[in-house]
């Protein structure tokens, strides 16, 4: 399993990599930590002519504070926002969710951004941004967009990226006063892709639960000042609403009862970690 | 920016295990593929090609990667290590290697250079790691043959060694 040939560029800036993205469309791939790029070109599912290594550009390779947000460029790798001092603090439910994507050994190449760019619907990463109300940012050669994770997600493996853009950096929202997050995986090993994860933010008596790894693309749902049975019934609504299907890993009905499961505990564990 | 055109082979130059080397490779060879072949490096195995197993992991600027994930021309300018790089001798073995033989942690051998490796970045950085930390970081990778026990006992068993080596750490 080799890849077919293709031209390589090391773009050191972003109007070098915003050129041939805007000559090549889609005939140009991005690479960045190439975790998920490099097997698909192996197995060929991915035959591109020209790859575009973004690792080099400067001002992608920062992890920055903003007002209500960390932005995260589209050079930092998975082990470096995991590393971060400040992300615990700063936004717990990324630093829960993080040593659930992947392991050591591809963490430290794969990207934050690239795994929104994949937009698998099992991965942690586009979870927890959607579950937050995250927001994505691009760029063209002529133009910049931001885009909000509810609208970037469109379906299975696709997104509101253009041919001729890439993702500059992703928005992820600081905690606020008096919220409780909880983050929870179900899977056949640690490490492995999930069958079904939850990532609950909680404030005051309402709740926001993301789930993914059921329906094509992750999926948050605001549930209003709900306990008991009544939680219980929204839960079962929800996991109905996903639209399950039988795969290898797991049957329909089993993601179901994972989505009522996890989905209670993550979010029972997000109200009593309110702060 | 240079264009790497893809039917040609270009020039490489990196640092390997502390050498300078300079060699050529098409942009689409794998790193797996240019230290075996162009370098002949084979102490980094291949085991899947896609990225499952770890049978390939080097270090990439002080990090750990999947050489097979790894394009030969974005190692331009990187220091890598490899397995070849962990004997501090030709006729010594590391502490962890000593370990490995100790323990019986390898049969086949066909997983045990991608987890030496990935064990002594591990091990330089977290020189007290618990058995299930250890179990946990062994997750990147797969083994066939030993059923892990005897290779979290060599990591487990070199941890402590490394440690009586360097009291004040
Ligand atoms: C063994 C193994 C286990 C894994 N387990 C998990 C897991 O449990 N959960 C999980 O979420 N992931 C998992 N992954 C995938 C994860 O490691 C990848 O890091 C991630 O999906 C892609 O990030 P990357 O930087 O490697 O992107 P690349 O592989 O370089 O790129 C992936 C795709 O995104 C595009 N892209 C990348 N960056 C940009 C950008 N800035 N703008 C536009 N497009 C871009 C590329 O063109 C490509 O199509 C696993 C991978 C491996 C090898
Ligand atoms: S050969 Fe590289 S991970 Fe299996
Ligand atoms: S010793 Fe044979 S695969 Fe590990």
């Amino acid at each position: 399993m080799k890849p077919a040939r293709f031209d390589y560029v090391r773009a050191d800036t972003l109007a070098e990599a915003h050129a041939v993205l805007a000559a090549e469309g889609e005939n140009a791939r991005v690479i960045a930590g190439g975790q998920t790029l490099v097997p698909m070109l192996s197995m060929r599912l991915a035959r591109p002519k020209v790859v575009i290594d973004i690792m080099h550009i400067a001002p992608l390779a920062k992890i920055a504070e903003e007002k209500d947000a960390i932005r995260v460029g589209a050079a930092v790798r998975q082990a470096e926002l995991l590393e971060w001092p400040a992300l615990a603090e700063r936004q717990p439910l990324m630093a829960m969710a993080l040593p659930w994507v992947g392991h050591a050994q591809t963490r430290s190449r794969g990207t934050v951004c690239g795994s929104v760019a994949h937009a698998d619907p099992s991965a942690e990463i586009p979870l927890v941004l959607l579950a937050l109300k995250g927001e994505i940012e691009l760029s063209s050669r002529r133009h910049k967009r931001r885009v909000a994770a509810e609208e970037f997600f469109t379906g299975l493996m696709s997104t509101a990226c253009a041919e001729n853009e890439l993702i500059d950096s992703i928005l992820i929202p600081s905690r606020r006063v008096g919220e409780g997050f909880a983050f929870r995986e179900f899977g056949r090993r640690h490490g492995d892709f999930a069958i079904v994860a939850c990532a609950a933010v909680a404030k005051g008596n309402s709740v926001r639960l993301g789930v993914g790894g059921v329906a094509d693309r992750p999926v948050a749902r605001d549930l209003l000042d709900l306990d008991g049975s009544a939680l219980d019934d929204a839960l079962d609504t929800l996991a109905w609403d996903l639209e399950a299907r039988d795969d290898l890993h797991a049957s329909a009905s089993y993601r179901r009862a994972l989505v009522r499961r996890l989905g209670k505990e993550t979010i029972e564990e997000a109200r009593r970690c309110r702060a | 920016m240079p264009r790497l055109s893809a039917d040609a082979r270009h020039r490489i130059r990196a640092r390997i295990n502390g050498r300078a080397i300079e060699a050529e490779a098409e942009p689409r060879m794998l790193l797996t593929d240019f230290l075996r072949h162009v370098l002949g490096l084979t102490g980094t195995h291949i085991g899947c090609e896609h990225g499952v197993c770890g049978a390939c992991t080097v270090e990439i600027d002080g990090r750990l990667a999947r050489a097979c994930l790894t394009l030969a021309p974005q190692i331009e300018g990187s220091e890598i290590r490899t397995v070849e790089g962990l004997a501090p001798s030709p006729d010594r073995l590391s502490v962890l290697q000593e370990a490995f033989r100790r323990h019986h942690a390898l049969q086949c051998g066909f997983c045990t250079a991608g987890i030496l490796v990935s064990l002594d970045h591990y091990l330089a950085r977290t020189p007290d790691p618990s058995e299930s930390e250890i179990r946990e970081f062994l997750g990147g990778h797969l083994c066939r043959c030993t059923g892990y026990v005897p290779i979290v006992a060599a990591a487990l068993n070199a941890a402590k060694k490394l440690r009586e080596a360097k009291p004040h750490a």
